[in-house]
């Protein structure tokens, strides 16, 4: 067997030894943003911290945690994932599941089809998108964080391609039986196509949790802006123009290991859910990706 | 083909209004909008009463050098993500496929997609922070007797930062499609092999790099119609006015020009280029990965 050789074990001896490196430089950089959120600023500032906190204390969390303006960023951010992603998954369920059926002389879908996937072609640019949301008075609302990114094509076709591998045999039974389609999706389709469902709902919330520019975009109050955007310009950029704190509050906010410990509750979230989201996402995107 | 009958059909299309409602607003409106390019567009007017000015500022845009650099570090960035994008996950995928042991292979790719998740708002704040003058990185090659670099502060390592992240980002998740492609291939191809005496490395060449390389003329292609996206996100978070002569992309550049400065109509002319191009390129792209790889979208 090739794997007996020794040429073959050294290669393999190079080869785990490869692996391993590139897998902690992803792992790594979050080691040591906690291993900063844990220490004394001191040691923090003077740049001494590695992987291991020094002067282990929960200092900056407790500062985080009194910090109303992020306790304030945090609960808008859920606020926008939430309803950002129960709008979206409610308005995409409904397309994707009428988008799945052809077989029922529902030849207008073509039409709907090439109405959605043209948009993932061509698009307008910020410039207009942030006229427009000037111009029907959405600034400063949570709703810019929300309408516009409700219907993500992408995902949509994920979703119908799940829909079609649900059996005729149930949809039509159910037919049979007197339900209507609007109660067929809710009662059968869901079901079955669950974890289908649930992975594209997890997608969904972490790209609302994760973004930003959009809050940057469409809001100017940032005591409305959800916690990816206050960090963004408070925290990251350090861009003070739109804020009215004391300089004391400042200093607390921008002191290191206060950023590194609000950057960690940041992305708390995302760890939370990886899990889940990692044991879907794989089958997901071949099954996007590989179609007959 | 039968004729659609709304007594039956009528169920789907309500399904599909909201979606419709929502993309008519958010997408289309926005390509109508683009009418702002030809304007000299003033909020005050409005685009109703905004006067006309014809191609001025698309002849602007490529006469202004900073547009034009723009173009060409937009340019050089992508193509060199692209390339590396689609290089390191390529072999990453050929050595992880040689790990025998299944825990070790499990835990390797769990870790590695993990970046992909993470928003460059995190990334660059930790980025910024150990990439500094005074950062671990520097500070370690300092230890090391090295000179100490400004990935961030000197416009080529810029670059070489920005696409170093990037692939360091997302060769894991790229690499999944290639993962896909390896599981489907027949094992008795490397017994048959093997009884013919191959070894490994020709095993490898023979074998598993032609499974491998239709995906990759797929994913190579298609990425050809983002040729224009140096990766928004990504540079925003990262870069600093030290570095806008070779680190400034088209979108950092419209976001700067037209919401920061309210040069309105030049941004949307910036913006309306970068979107021709793309749809030029994205068609184009779709056409040779059918052609070419038999690869069809619909």
């Amino acid at each position: 067997m090739y794997y007996r050789t020794s040429g073959y074990r050294l290669f393999e001896a190079i080869n785990y030894a490869l692996l391993t490196v590139v897998s902690l430089s992803c792992l790594l950089p979050f080691v040591h943003i906690l291993a900063v959120s844990f220490s004394g600023s001191a040691a923090a500032n003077a740049n001494l911290v590695g992987l291991v906190p020094i002067d282990f204390n929960w200092e900056a969390y407790r500062k985080t945690i009194g910090n109303p303006n992020f306790i304030n960023a945090l609960v808008v951010g859920v606020e926008r994932t939430l309803l950002g992603t129960a709008v979206s998954m409610t308005v995409m369920t409904l397309a994707a599941y009428a988008l799945s059926k052809d077989a029922h002389g529902f030849s207008s879908r073509v039409a709907y089809a090439w109405f959605f996937v043209f948009t993932m072609l061509f698009n307008g640019g910020i410039v207009p998108m942030y006229m427009l949301i000037r111009g029907i008075g959405l600034m400063n609302s949570i709703w810019a964080l929300v309408l516009p990114v409700a219907v993500n094509v992408f995902n949509m076709v994920l979703l119908m391609n799940f829909f079609r591998t649900v059996p005729r045999e149930l949809e039509e039974a159910a037919l049979i039986d007197g339900s209507g389609h609007f109660r067929t999706l809710a009662t059968i389709y869901l079901p079955v196509s669950l974890p289908a469902v649930a992975t594209i709902t997890l997608f969904t919330m972490v790209f609302h949790w994760n973004s930003w520019f959009d809050g940057l975009l469409y809001i100017s109050d940032y005591r409305k802006y959800p916690l990816s955007t206050f960090l963004q310009t408070i925290i990251v950029q350090q861009d003070f123009n739109k804020v009215d704190l004391d300089v004391n509050e400042l200093k607390n906010i921008s002191q290191r290991t206060v950023k590194a410990a609000q950057i960690f509750i940041g992305t708390l979230p995302i760890l939370l859910v990886y899990p889940f989201l990692q044991k879907y996402f794989v089958k997901g995107i071949v099954l996007g990706a590989v179609k007959e | 083909m039968f004729r659609e009958k709304w007594s039956r059909t009528w169920p789907f299309h309500v399904m599909l209004w909201p979606a419709c409602a929502l993309t008519l607003v958010f997408a289309y409106v926005p390509m109508a909008g683009l009418v702002m390019a030809f304007q000299d567009f003033k909020p005050a007017k409005g685009i109703w009463h905004s006067p006309f000015v014809g191609l001025k500022h698309f002849e602007f845009m490529f006469d202004y050098p900073d547009s034009r650099q723009v173009i060409i570090n937009t340019l050089v960035i992508s193509v060199l993500k692209i390339a590396f994008g689609l290089l390191v996950p390529f072999v990453f995928a050929l050595l992880l496929n040689e790990v025998r042991r299944i825990l070790f292979k499990r835990v390797v790719q769990t870790i590695v997609y993990l970046p992909h998740f993470i928003s460059w708002v995190i990334l660059g704040g930790i980025l910024t922070d150990m990439l500094g003058t005074e950062g671990i990185v520097n500070r370690t090659l300092k230890q090391l007797g090295l000179k100490p670099v400004f990935w961030l502060g000197d416009g080529d390592w810029f670059r070489f930062t920005v696409v170093v992240s990037d692939i360091w980002q997302n060769f894991g998740f790229n690499a999944i499609v290639f993962l896909a492609a390896l599981a489907g291939v027949n094992p008795s191809l490397y017994e048959a092999a093997e009884v013919d005496g191959a070894g490994r490395w020709k095993q490898t060449l023979y074998i598993t790099i032609p499974a491998m390389l239709p995906i990759a003329v797929v994913v190579g292609t298609l990425s050809l119609g983002n040729i224009l996206n140096a990766g928004f996100d990504q540079i925003f978070n990262l870069y600093n006015p030290l570095v806008y002569d070779k680190g400034d992309i088209i979108d950092t550049f419209v976001y700067r020009t037209a919401i920061l400065n309210s040069q309105y109509s030049f941004g949307t002319a910036v913006g309306m280029f970068k979107s021709v191009i793309g749809l030029i390129l994205i068609v184009a792209a779709y056409r040779l990965a059918y052609r070419y790889a038999g690869y069809k979208i619909f």
